[in-house]
């Protein structure tokens, strides 16, 4: 199966390019120049035997013994949106890739709706093609976060099988990307009924267990919750290792200072590339966000010493005068 | 002989104490955050506490600086901020020749305290630019940081809230260093301590 899912893996990649007319590229960062959508998915057509039902807000219950038909709703939480589907990381997929065939029948049996999904790594692990997501490693944080304890928890409970997109890494806009990232963390901490799928804990409220945070609001738009709540990891673009909440980061220098964490965490891939060695003035940060105590500016720090100095010598040569003339 | 003039009613002299400490609260928090070291090497007090005795101290003051404005409204006191056009140049020219030159020969002062006019030229201009243009843009861009959604987001490209920023942390310094010279003019009275000593009594005091 999973030979067989390489082959159509890397069967597409030869299809889509030499459909885009362009030179035949084998990096990586080309093949995902291939227009996403519906119209360049081979199994569109496979993928609306099960849309019919979960791709729409109903789905027609049908005996074949009687031949009644009746309309019945979707839930919310089996729908799978076409739109959000042909334009994430797996759009290219059939449902069937990931799920058994025996699913085409209805109802899905028992068994069938049992399997163990696939993990991440079993596609992704030790690919060359994917090795700067570096998925090892992350695999590796994974497992010593505090949701792998969770029974049931896996990758997927963050990474919605039918919407994940990369965002950070090829994010234009830092506020977009911070929501989308957050939002993650709020489907079950913003949303009891995911959360008690999970565990028997009391509802937290995510608003009252960060009272202590000040302009919550100013902070929730402009840090990730990841920021808080995952150690620092310079070898992977998004630290994966969320660690228990009496570590998370509470001192606001953490972030509040010329040293700030956010260089190495949410501001990472800029600041690489703009960072200048004279201050912390660079692209990204002047123009989406502004952080007491880390934003400085060197030019108007020095300027504003040298005023002061000088004032202060004026008084002094003076005060000199004065005291010399008894004036 | 001593000359008395009643010049600081009640009213300023307290609207004066209460500025003058939370401008220094202000002042030594303001500092605190724009310099905060991670490790705490530069931490005059905790980065939260900062902010906090900041965020009060200023709601304070802007309740204070209406008192200004309102005192200044309905009362007399108004008579003294009055920036006449002419010889306005000549006049701040003599006042800065004197504290310069005249007098540390024992010139008389060019501009005698009188009941119309308790302060001097260079005093009018440097209390009228503080007061009627450092304050309310410090207050305005400082209530900007605390309700950032009321800002600009994007100004030419660049964001608002950076903008604001630059603009109140500038004018924090820029009335420090009015702050600093403003007391050390203050020492140029008739004695050192005479025009301090006015702050609290009341009275101005001068030896004929
Ligand atoms: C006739 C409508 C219909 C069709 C066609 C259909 N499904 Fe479903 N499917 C449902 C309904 C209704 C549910 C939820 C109720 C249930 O669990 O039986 C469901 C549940 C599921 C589940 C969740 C099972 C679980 O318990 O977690 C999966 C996965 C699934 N379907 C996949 C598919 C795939 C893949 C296809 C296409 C090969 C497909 N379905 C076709 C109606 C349909
Ligand atoms: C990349 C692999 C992958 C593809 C492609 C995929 N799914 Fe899934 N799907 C999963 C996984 C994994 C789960 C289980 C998620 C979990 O455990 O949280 C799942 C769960 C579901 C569920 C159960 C409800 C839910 O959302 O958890 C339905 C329904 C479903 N898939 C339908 C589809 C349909 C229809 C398609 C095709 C349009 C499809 N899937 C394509 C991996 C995939
Ligand atoms: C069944 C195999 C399979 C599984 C399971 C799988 N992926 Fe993928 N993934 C792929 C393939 C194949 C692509 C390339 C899709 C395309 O662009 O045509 C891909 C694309 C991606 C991309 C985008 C890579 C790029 O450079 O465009 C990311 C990120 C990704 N997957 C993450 C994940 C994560 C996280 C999981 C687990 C939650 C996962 N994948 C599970 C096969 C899989
Ligand atoms: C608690 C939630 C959570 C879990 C669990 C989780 N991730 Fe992530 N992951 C995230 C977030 C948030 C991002 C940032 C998404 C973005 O902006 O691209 C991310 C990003 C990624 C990326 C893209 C990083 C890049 O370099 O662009 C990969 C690959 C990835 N995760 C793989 C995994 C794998 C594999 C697992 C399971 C071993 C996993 N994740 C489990 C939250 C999670
Ligand atoms: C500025 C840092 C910071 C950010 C941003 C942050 N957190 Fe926290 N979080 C903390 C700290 C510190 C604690 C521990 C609080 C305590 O013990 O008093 C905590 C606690 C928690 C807890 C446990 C609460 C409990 O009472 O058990 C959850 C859940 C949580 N955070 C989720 C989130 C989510 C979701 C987000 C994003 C929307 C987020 N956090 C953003 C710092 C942060
Ligand atoms: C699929 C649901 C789900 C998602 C998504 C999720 N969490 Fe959780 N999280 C849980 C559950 C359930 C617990 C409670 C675990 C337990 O029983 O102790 C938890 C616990 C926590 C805790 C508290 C750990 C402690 O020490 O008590 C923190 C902090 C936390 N999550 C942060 C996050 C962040 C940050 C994200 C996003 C990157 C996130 N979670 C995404 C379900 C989720
Ligand atoms: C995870 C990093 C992080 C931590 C920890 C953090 N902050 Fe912030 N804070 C930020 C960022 C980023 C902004 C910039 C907000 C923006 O751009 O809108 C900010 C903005 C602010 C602002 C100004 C809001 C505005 O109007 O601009 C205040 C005040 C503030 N933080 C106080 C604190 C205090 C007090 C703490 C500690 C209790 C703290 N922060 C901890 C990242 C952090
Ligand atoms: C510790 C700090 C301060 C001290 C010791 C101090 C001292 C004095 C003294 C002695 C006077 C009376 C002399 C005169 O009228 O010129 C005075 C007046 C005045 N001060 Fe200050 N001052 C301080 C801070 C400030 C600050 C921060 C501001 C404004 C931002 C300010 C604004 C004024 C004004 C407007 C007057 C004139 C008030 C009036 O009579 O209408 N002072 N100050």
């Amino acid at each position: 199966m999973k030979i067989a899912l390489a082959l159509i893996a890397s069967f597409f990649s030869v299809v889509l390019i030499t459909e885009n007319n362009g030179p035949v590229l084998q990096d990586p960062d080309q093949v995902l120049q291939i227009q996403k959508g519906i119209d360049n998915n081979l199994f569109a057509e496979d993928n609306e035997k099960c849309l019919v039902c979960h791709g729409e807000p109903y789905f027609e219950l049908a005996d074949t013994a009687t031949g009644v038909i009746r309309n019945r709703l979707m839930c919310d939480d089996y729908h799978v949106d076409r739109d959000e589907f042909y334009q994430s990381n797996h759009w290219s997929f059939a449902c069937t890739d990931c799920h058994s065939y025996d699913f085409e029948i209805f109802p899905h049996p028992v068994s069938t709706r049992l399997e163990e999904p696939y993990h991440c790594n079993d596609c992704h692990g030790y690919d060359e093609q994917y090795a700067r997501y570096q998925f090892e490693e992350i695999q590796i944080e994974y497992e010593e976060s505090v949701h792998a304890e969770i029974d049931g928890f896996s990758c997927w409970k963050c990474h919605d099988p039918h919407s994940y997109e990369i965002n950070i890494r090829n994010s234009t806009s830092l506020g977009k990307t911070i929501l989308y990232d957050n939002n993650i963390c709020l489907e079950c901490h913003a949303n009891f009924d995911n959360f008690q799928l999970l565990t028997d804990k009391e509802e937290i409220k995510v608003i009252d267990s960060h009272g202590w945070l000040p302009n919550q609001s100013a902070h929730f738009t402009s840090v990730r919750c990841i920021e808080c709540h995952t150690g620092i990891n310079e070898s992977i673009l998004v630290a994966h290792k969320l660690l228990p909440k009496d570590k998370a980061v509470k001192r606001c220098t953490e972030c509040h200072s010329s040293e700030s964490r956010l260089l190495a965490t949410l501001y990472k891939f800029q600041s690489k590339e703009f960072r200048a060695d004279v201050g912390f003035i660079n692209g990204i940060i002047l123009n989406q966000s502004y952080v007491i105590g880390a934003n400085r500016n060197i030019i108007l720090n020095v300027l504003s010493f040298i005023i002061f100095a000088g004032v202060i010598l004026v008084i002094v040569v003076h005060l000199f005068f004065r005291i010399i003339r008894r004036a | 002989m001593t000359r008395r003039l009643y010049l600081y009613p009640v009213w300023i002299r307290i609207w004066h104490v209460i500025n003058a400490i939370l401008f220094l609260i202000l002042i030594f928090t303001g500092v605190s955050m724009q310099f905060a070291g991670s490790g705490g090497e530069f931490s005059l007090i905790r980065f939260d506490q900062a902010v906090a005795w900041h965020n009060v101290s200023a709601i304070i003051l802007t309740f204070n600086y209406v008192v200004f404005i309102i005192g200044n409204v309905a009362t007399t006191n108004s008579r003294h901020y009055r920036i006449k056009k002419e010889n306005f140049w000549a006049d701040l020219f003599a006042q800065l020749k004197f504290y310069a030159f005249g007098m540390f020969k024992k010139e008389k002062h060019p501009f005698p305290v009188t009941y119309e006019q308790k302060f001097n030229p260079l005093q009018k201009i440097s209390y009228v630019l503080a007061m009627y243009v450092g304050m309310p843009v410090l207050i305005i861009t400082g209530f900007g940081l605390l309700f950032p959604e009321i800002l600009v987001q994007q100004f030419f490209g660049v964001s608002g809230l950076l903008i604001t920023d630059i603009l109140h942390i500038t004018m924090g310094f820029i009335l420090s260093v009015f702050m600093l010279i403003h007391i050390y003019t203050c020492t140029l009275g008739d004695k050192p301590a005479t025009l301090f000593k006015s702050m609290i009594s009341g009275y101005h005091e001068e030896h004929e």
